[in-house]
């Protein structure tokens, strides 16, 4: 009884003495490990900055900030859609960025007053296995021959924020039916967008609506596999290009560091990572996207002013969710 | 139930059903209550919190309450749990029965193996069922075939669920069994009834106190679980509650949700006290052992292969899977990546939180059986009615009542130990009280008679007296700890990594590969204690 209690005590004090340390930056992630971990590990090496990092996914990490307000641990929100970047600038959380690192990329990509910067583009795609016809919008998928064929991730935030983006161009009503029509044809609902892009390969559904680099990366992974990217027409709601992106909190105790994080996302390094490791388009001028992809010109259509995306966030997850598919 | 002295092996122990000896009028030192308040408050208030915080902003409540989805929600967590229950008891009492009351061969082996299963968690279970079958899964590549049905959705997580629950009816039944004096039954017997007959008329009837705590737990534990239905896309309302949470920028809708949970574990509990009523509970041995049935040689084939089916989908599948990715990994050339880091932080927190209950299990304890009193009545209630309730929801509630009156303490280990200590507390409590029942209160008395003061006597009598039982409580704290998953997952400090958090990640994402090491370790290390304590069980 003395030995194990003994053993039972030893562990939990060398546990709670190792652990107690905290590295000097705290970054929420929205990114996975997976994709931005290795980045980050650069970064602590090049600069000797020590990165805590939580993971979590962005619109959680975003409400998250928002319940925390000024008294929140991070200095860096490190988002992959610009919805849950808008949510928390408008709730004055995040401190301007300098120009020379909001004005590092085109118009369009970063936040109109500076407070969040886009750091690599995502384009909105539909996954389509071997010898499936993809659709020129997503409002063709609710006809009933998509009916138990398309998969989806409705919790995740590259979703919301393409409903959040469709709210902004079609109204509502549309939406609202989009929605409602795609919940009759019953979908199969994934966590992520991986697993919708497993999903395609291994034949469990015919398509998917995802972000395009996640099948680049199962074919760097597995080889060949019978799915193919199919991009939507320009200017469609399913067609969103959203940059991820990062912003620094205005109660970070590390501004200068924090700072210097959101500029390595910038760096000719981090970008050709994103265009080699992850196959995002980098944003910065001057780096080549990976090879195979059509140029981010070509795919990119819509009106939609990524600032606005936060504005309609909300009522997006609230309509998803009264449609049965959250 | 259990005998007095006797500790369970489950993850929710029964409450003992003897009544305590009477209890001696003194007023309990302060500081029992101190110390069992001090892990006990720190859930509670926030919990409490929460439902002040919905109250205080009703805005939309009743919209989110009455909708038609959450009725959907409640109707398919009602029919899961349903369904759960009457599959894990079917399941159990019947390798209960074959393995305690025939003459099957190697009963005794049947018997280990058929509870085994209890060292996987659930979301364990759940991903690899859901890797092992479907198209592409790993029987359909074994076997060679094209497609296999997919373990996912409403049958996935019964499947899942069963698997996992099973192993306490087992228990539970298997004890009851050992302890039912066998000449009711051949009284029956004698007087003409068939061996069925006699079963389902006198055995069955005299198992329901025991069937009904079973039924409880694994109600309880279907309700709760957060992992096997997440992973296999059923629209639980843990898994709804964990959406929410992640998609939204409100975060009422999942208190709402968390609250409504709330009540409707309150109600199976509530249900389960009303009908338990006052029957007869097995605390006595039998005079004798019952003569064992002889199996006829068809039904010894049968029985065999029953239970061959049993462990084999609840056991062997899933070691089996696992190991088996473990092996592809290995084989493309991927060795297989053993997390350290996450296997450590799964070692410590829970050896952190099996400390915390240890040390408020034995006021605790002393306060429910030597100063019996309705605060300490409340007490033994609370700590049982937390236990209940669904991690998510504590989590919930503490995450709101840290971010805004911890300070510091947000996002801290305090706080995550803290929750386990309090989640798991009936383990630790349960055992203790268990043996403190079985230690004569006039040993305690001496020492107060020779001089020790009341805190005193706890420290140098009672507590080496219940040290086995406290030790075994706080083994059962460690290893449920080391399974816990959603209150790891809203709770866990930034950058802290335990095994469970590893798999769930890898296993949402379909890294079933990624997820195959840390669940094979996370396995490993829950096997050891429980061997102890279930081999000591078997031995006594």
């Amino acid at each position: 009884m003395k030995h194990a209690t003994a053993w039972l005590l030893a562990l939990a004090v060398i546990g709670a003495a190792c652990s107690s340390s905290e590295g000097e930056l705290t970054v929420y992630s929205g990114r996975s490990e997976d994709l931005v971990g290795p980045l980050i590990a650069r970064f602590e090496d090049e600069t000797g900055i020590d990165v805590s990092v939580r993971y979590a996914g962005s619109t959680e990490l975003a409400a998250t900030l928002l319940e925390e307000g000024g008294r929140s641990p991070a200095d860096v929100f490190f988002a992959q859609d610009p919805a849950s970047l808008g949510a928390v600038a408008q709730a004055g959380l995040f401190e301007p960025l300098p120009d020379s690192i909001a004005g590092a990329v085109p118009g369009g990509f970063a936040d109109a007053d500076g407070r969040w910067v886009g750091v690599s583009g995502r384009v909105r795609v539909m996954v389509t296995a071997a010898g499936v016809d993809g659709v020129d919008s997503v409002f063709d998928l609710t006809s009933p021959e998509w009916e138990g064929r398309l998969g989806i991730a409705p919790s995740n935030g590259s979703f919301l924020a393409f409903v959040a983006a469709m709210l902004l161009t079609d109204g509502e009503d549309a939406t609202r039916a989009w929605l409602e029509a795609i919940a009759a044809n019953q979908p199969q609902k994934y966590a992520n967008n991986s697993s919708i892009v497993d999903a395609v390969i291994r034949g469990e559904v015919d398509a998917g609506l995802v972000n395009h680099y996640y099948l680049l990366r199962a074919v760097a992974e597995q080889g060949d596999v019978p799915a193919a990217n199919h991009f939507l027409a320009p200017g469609d709601p399913g067609a969103l290009v959203m940059p991820a992106g990062a912003g620094i909190l205005a109660s970070s105790d590390a501004p200068d560091a924090a700072a210097r994080f959101v500029e390595y996302l910038l760096s000719a390094d981090a970008q050709r990572y994103f265009a080699e490791e992850t196959f995002e388009y980098p944003l910065r001028s001057g780096v080549p996207a990976a090879a195979g992809l059509p140029s981010l010109d070509a795919v990119a259509g819509q009106e939609v002013d990524l600032s606005d995306l936060a504005t309609t966030l909300d009522r997006a997850t609230e309509l998803v969710a009264q449609t049965g598919l959250l | 139930m259990t005998a007095p002295g006797e500790v369970t092996v489950l993850d929710a122990p029964v409450r003992p059903a003897v009544p305590p000896p009477p209890a001696r009028r003194h007023r309990a030192p302060w500081a029992l209550w101190a110390v069992a308040l001090a892990v006990l408050l720190p859930v509670v208030v926030p919990l409490a919190a929460m439902f002040g915080r919905l109250a205080a902003d009703a805005g939309d409540a009743g919209a989110v309450l009455w909708s038609a989805r959450t009725a959907r929600l409640l109707v398919q967590t009602l029919a899961l749990t349903a369904a759960v229950t009457a599959a894990a008891a079917a399941v159990g009492v019947a390798t209960a029965w074959l393995t305690t009351r025939t003459d099957l061969p190697g009963r005794r082996t049947w018997s280990t193996l058929a509870a085994l299963p209890l060292v996987l968690p659930s979301y364990v279970i759940a991903l690899t069922l859901i890797s092992a079958f479907g198209a592409g899964g790993l029987l359909a590549d074994v076997a060679g075939l094209d497609a296999l049905p997919a373990a996912s959705g409403a049958v996935g997580a019964w499947l899942a669920l069963t698997i996992a629950t099973y192993p306490y009816v087992h228990l539970i039944v298997s004890a009851a069994l050992r302890k039912l004096d066998p000449a009711h039954e051949e009284a029956a017997r004698g007087l003409g009834a068939g061996r069925w007959r006699a079963f389902r008329t006198v055995v069955l009837p005299q198992l329901r106190p025991a069937l009904a705590a079973a039924s409880l737990l694994v109600s309880l534990y279907t309700l709760s679980d957060f992992g096997a239905v997440s992973l296999m896309r059923f629209d639980a309302f843990t898994r709804v509650i964990y959406a929410q949470y992640q998609g939204r920028l409100d975060r009422t809708p999942a208190a709402l949700l968390a609250a409504v949970l709330i009540v409707v574990a309150g109600v199976v509990l509530w249900a389960e006290a009303r009908t338990r009523g006052r029957a007869a509970y097995y605390s006595r041995r039998p005079a004798r052992p019952a003569r064992l049935v002889s199996l006829s040689r068809p039904a010894r084939t049968g029985a065999l292969a029953f239970l061959t089916a049993v462990v084999g989908i609840a056991l062997v599948l899933p070691l089996g899977t696992l190991a088996a990715w473990v092996v592809r990994g290995a084989r493309r050339g991927d060795a297989p990546a053993i997390p350290w880091d996450a296997a450590w932080g799964s070692i410590w927190v829970s050896a952190a939180a099996a400390v915390v209950a240890l040390v408020a299990a034995v006021p605790i304890a002393v306060l429910v059986v030597r100063y019996r009193s309705r605060a300490s009545v409340a007490l033994d209630r609370t700590v049982y009615g937390v236990f209940a309730l669904p991690h998510i929801t504590v989590a919930l509630a503490m995450v709101f009542f840290a971010v805004t009156y911890l300070g510091p303490l947000y996002q801290g280990f305090g706080v995550l130990i803290i929750t386990y200590a309090a989640l798991f507390m009936p383990q630790a409590s349960g055992a203790a009280r268990a043996a403190l029942e079985q230690v004569n209160p006039h040993l305690e008395e001496a020492a107060r008679g020779l001089g020790r003061g009341p805190l005193r006597t706890i420290a140098q009598v009672t507590v080496p007296l219940i040290g086995r039982g406290l030790l075994a409580g706080a083994a059962l704290v460690f290893l449920t700890t080391m399974k816990e998953l959603p209150a790891t997952l809203l709770l866990r400090p930034t950058a802290f990594d335990t095994l469970a958090v590893d798999i769930w990640q890898a296993a949402s994402e379909g890294f079933f590969a990624r997820a195959a090491a840390p669940a094979l370790v996370l396995v490993a290390v829950s096997a050891a204690p429980l061997y102890l304590i279930v081999g000591r069980r078997y031995a006594a």
